[in-house]
């Protein structure tokens, strides 16, 4: 097969399935349909084993989090990754629906997030007298204040600090990894296309320049 | 369990070939492109990366946003089916003092772990060959560099591989398609490397950066060799080899066919082998010619070590008792950081073909060094795809003013947060050593005699440890790291911290997925199975064409040499066949 028939094979076979064609109307992204969005995201055309349909099938099938923890994770996340004038926020990007995936398929987050958030809930109380979802914004924010800063929070929030710091890793790889999360960061791969070298406005940028043996022995297209 | 019966196949083949990898393929590809009819047994299910490839998928199309299982470890769109872990097929450690467990990777699809290797297409050079000679340490190869460079001249133009000559000794000129330009990461590598002494020169992979025949397609960069290539673009046993072979007519591919044992008759030789059938669980053998195992270096170890019988109490082919020893894999250690200077940079697509565009092969004299033989350096970063793990620990990171511009309070959260991880996109470097340890007798795998797996099949059980040659070499791996990582100015963020308490570092054996020596070849039938056409001395018509006939592994990955004496060895049967010594 020459290149261009390869690519447009290639083109032809992956846009012709729905994600992918949703992929390319990012606008239409925010209609749900469906209220397990996990499972809309799996795309049904990715090669698995029966093995791999088998465990999928069974993670899907459990709910996890109970609708009160998935609102306090709701909340965290967006304390997290806000909207900003880049882009949307975590629930935006329906990142409590991959955390709940998430900890199934990776049960040794389980504890770690079902306790801290137990220990969020129990810190508000003593606090506030309320759980961390039943409590003001403000409050929200003061609680989260005291263990979002590992090196400043005091020693007794330790715990809280820890799963914070799971969270803001879930919530992050959540968000960049969706398909708001990679438009913002702006990662311009995973398309057919020609690599002929660094642009030249960066090169000058960093002060480089491909040497005359780089030139003459690399691919390069015009 | 009443209706149990071996079903015996009626044919007769030339060859029989169990397991469709690097050397499998190969051997395939050269027997059936010769007339000869071949029956080859595949432990997995098939597995064509035209159709099966999870290439260009997005990470949202991933439930788990590419995030490994114990199907994949090495993502969720990886093109390998299965690896550190198999269902239902355990293998165990004897847990002898001061061993390291082995951690055995092993694929079960055809073309094996081919579909995502890392396409790294190193030859052997001289030096290579004849290492005792060098340092006393080990023992040399029966053969030389010369008489597997045809082979490397023929597999480079039959398989493509890009590279550059450079006229270097010990890493030899080949037929090359050109290279890719360097990424920005890697300008920033080579002027650091190069400005300490440390050569950085195009990487050597075998993925078509031109168009080598009408079947294959060419590079169109999307870095994800590692899910195998839709168009053919890179080499995979099954899209380059079993595939086109299979057009022939003159192969039987059995999938799901998990061997047992090689047959023997009574004059001693290898009359066929035996498995059991994964889809419906029922008993077969197949008889043939030769029996040709490349089933992996360690599993091909196995089916000797399991094909007992009066004749051969202590397995097949093994009456030097060294089958299963000289157990090794590449030596590993790895480090990476930040380069503060590509924060914020300007976005661009870089992706680029699979892996590295520049590496480092060894460049130092062992005679000013405290350890024997060399390792070459691996290069990563860049705008990766982000996947499940991006950023991960980033609160151990964005505080830092070295690496940030201004020191600040780590962790946190809100708008300034979700900027950090856009500064830090693409701002990543990393390195990896892969060297050479030195073969030893004392590594090995063996049946352990207690276990089996569900098919009742006795499972490997292995003793492995480092000696403080590997370990003296992960020393200076990490301190060469960090030396280039110093001269670009990056910052250290992994790996940084080990030290004579973990050995610095260095990846537990089998972790490099190089596995080679169990079933060497050498002259001498006394200490070695194979003689130099890896043909097994005491049986004539049984040969090995996976790492096992590997004397010693070379710091190179251990692929290209597989495919040349793979497709010597099959010339070598074909040739003999028709002169009717086999």
């Amino acid at each position: 097969m020459d290149r261009r028939k390869s690519i447009k094979a290639l083109i032809v076979g992956t846009v012709s399935t729905g994600v992918l064609v949703e992929a390319c109307n990012p606008g239409e992204e925010k209609k749900t349909e469906a209220p397990k969005t996990t499972e809309a995201t799996a795309s049904p055309e990715t090669n698995r084993m029966k093995e791999e349909e088998a465990h999928y099938k069974e993670v899907v099938a459990k709910t996890f989090f109970t609708p009160q923890e998935m609102t306090t994770i709701t909340i965290l996340g967006d304390i997290i990754i806000p909207k900003d004038e880049h882009s949307g926020s975590a629930s935006d990007a329906k990142v409590p629906e991959f955390i709940e995936f998430i900890v199934k398929d990776i049960p040794s987050h389980q504890i770690p997030m079902r306790g801290g958030l137990r220990w969020l809930d129990v810190h508000c109380l003593s606090r506030y007298e309320k759980a961390f979802s039943d409590c003001t914004p403000q409050q929200q924010i003061e609680m989260v204040d005291a263990i979002a800063y590992p090196k400043k929070a005091k020693p007794e929030m330790a715990q809280g600090v820890a799963f914070f710091n799971l969270m803001r890793n879930l919530v992050a790889t959540g968000f960049f990894t969706s398909q708001i999360g990679v438009k913002d960061l702006g990662y311009a791969g995973n398309v057919p296309n020609q690599w002929n070298g660094v642009p030249d406005d960066v090169l000058k940028q960093y002060g480089l320049a491909y040497t005359e043996k780089e030139l003459k022995e690399c691919v390069s297209f015009t | 369990m009443g209706d149990l019966q071996i079903r015996k196949q009626p044919k007769n083949y030339d060859a029989i070939i169990v397991g469709s990898g690097a050397g499998g393929g190969m051997a395939a590809y050269v027997l059936a492109n010769a007339g000869l009819k071949v029956c080859l047994l595949e432990a997995g299910p098939m597995f064509d990366p035209k159709k099966d490839s999870n290439q260009l998928k997005n990470p949202w199309e991933s439930p788990r946003r590419g995030a490994h299982t114990k199907f994949r470890p090495f993502g969720d769109f990886d093109g390998c089916y299965w690896g550190w872990e198999v269902e239902g097929e355990p293998y165990t450690q004897t847990g002898n003092k001061g061993t390291t467990n082995w951690e055995w990777w092993r694929a079960r699809m055809l073309g094996g772990r081919t579909n995502h290797w890392g396409r790294i297409s190193l030859r052997f050079g001289p030096k290579d060959f004849k290492r005792k000679s060098i340092d006393s340490l080990g023992d040399d190869w029966p053969i030389g560099y010369e008489d597997v460079k045809p082979y490397y001249d023929k597999i480079d133009q039959l398989l493509g591989v890009y590279g550059t000559n450079e006229g270097l000794y010990n890493d030899p000129d080949g037929f090359f398609l050109p290279p890719p330009k360097p990424r920005l990461h890697e300008l920033f590598i080579k002027k650091a490397a190069t400005g300490i002494g440390i050569p950085v020169i195009p990487s050597r992979m075998s993925i078509l950066t031109k168009q080598i025949n009408k079947d294959r397609g060419q590079c169109f960069y999307c870095s994800q060799c590692g899910r195998s290539c839709k168009v053919y673009a890179d080499f995979s046993s099954s899209s380059c080899l079993v595939i086109p072979a299979l057009k022939t007519g003159n192969i039987d591919l059995v999938t799901n066919a998990m061997a047992r044992e090689v047959l023997t008759n009574k004059e001693g030789l290898a009359t066929g082998v035996s498995y059991v059938s994964k889809d419906d669980m029922q008993e077969y053998q197949v008889t043939g010619r030769t029996v040709i195992l490349a089933a992996s270096a360690c599993e091909s170890a196995r089916l000797l070590l399991n094909s007992k019988s009066s004749r051969y109490p202590n397995g097949l082919a093994n009456g030097s008792g060294i089958v299963g020893k000289y157990l090794h894999d590449s030596t590993g250690a790895d480090m990476g950081g930040i380069i503060p200077h590509l924060l914020d940079r300007k976005r661009y697509n870089e992706d680029g073909t699979g892996g590295m565009h520049v590496y480092t092969p060894w460049w130092l004299d062992n005679k000013k060094l405290d350890f024997p033989r060399g390792y070459h350096i691996e290069y990563g970063g860049g705008f990766g795809m982000p996947l499940y793990g991006f950023e991960w620990g980033i609160e151990k990171i964005n505080g830092d003013g070295k690496i940030m511009g201004k020191a600040k309070e780590p962790g946190g959260y809100g708008a300034s947060l979700k900027d950090d991880y856009r500064r830090l996109f693409g701002a990543h470097v990393g390195m990896a050593g892969r060297g050479e340890a030195v073969a030893n007798i004392n590594n090995y795998c063996e049946i352990d005699p207690s276990v089996v797996d569900k098919y009742g099949i006795p499972v490997l059980r292995f003793n492995t440890s480092h000696s403080d040659y590997e370990i003296k070499q992960a020393k200076h791996m990490k301190e060469t790291f960090k030396e280039i990582l110093h001269a670009m100015g990056a910052v250290v963020t992994w790996g940084g911290d080990d030290n004579e308490k973990n050995n610095y570092g260095i990846h537990a054996p089998g972790n490099i997925i190089h596995e080679a020596g169990t079933v060497r070849m050498g002259n001498d039938p006394k200490t070695s199975p194979l003689n130099k056409w890896s043909q097994a001395h005491e049986v004539k018509n049984l040969f090995c064409v996976d790492g096992g006939p590997f004397v010693s592994q070379a710091d190179k990955n251990i692929t290209w040499t597989i495919l040349a004496l793979s497709m010597r060895t099959s010339e070598y049967i074909v040739d003999e066949m028709k002169k009717r010594n086999i």
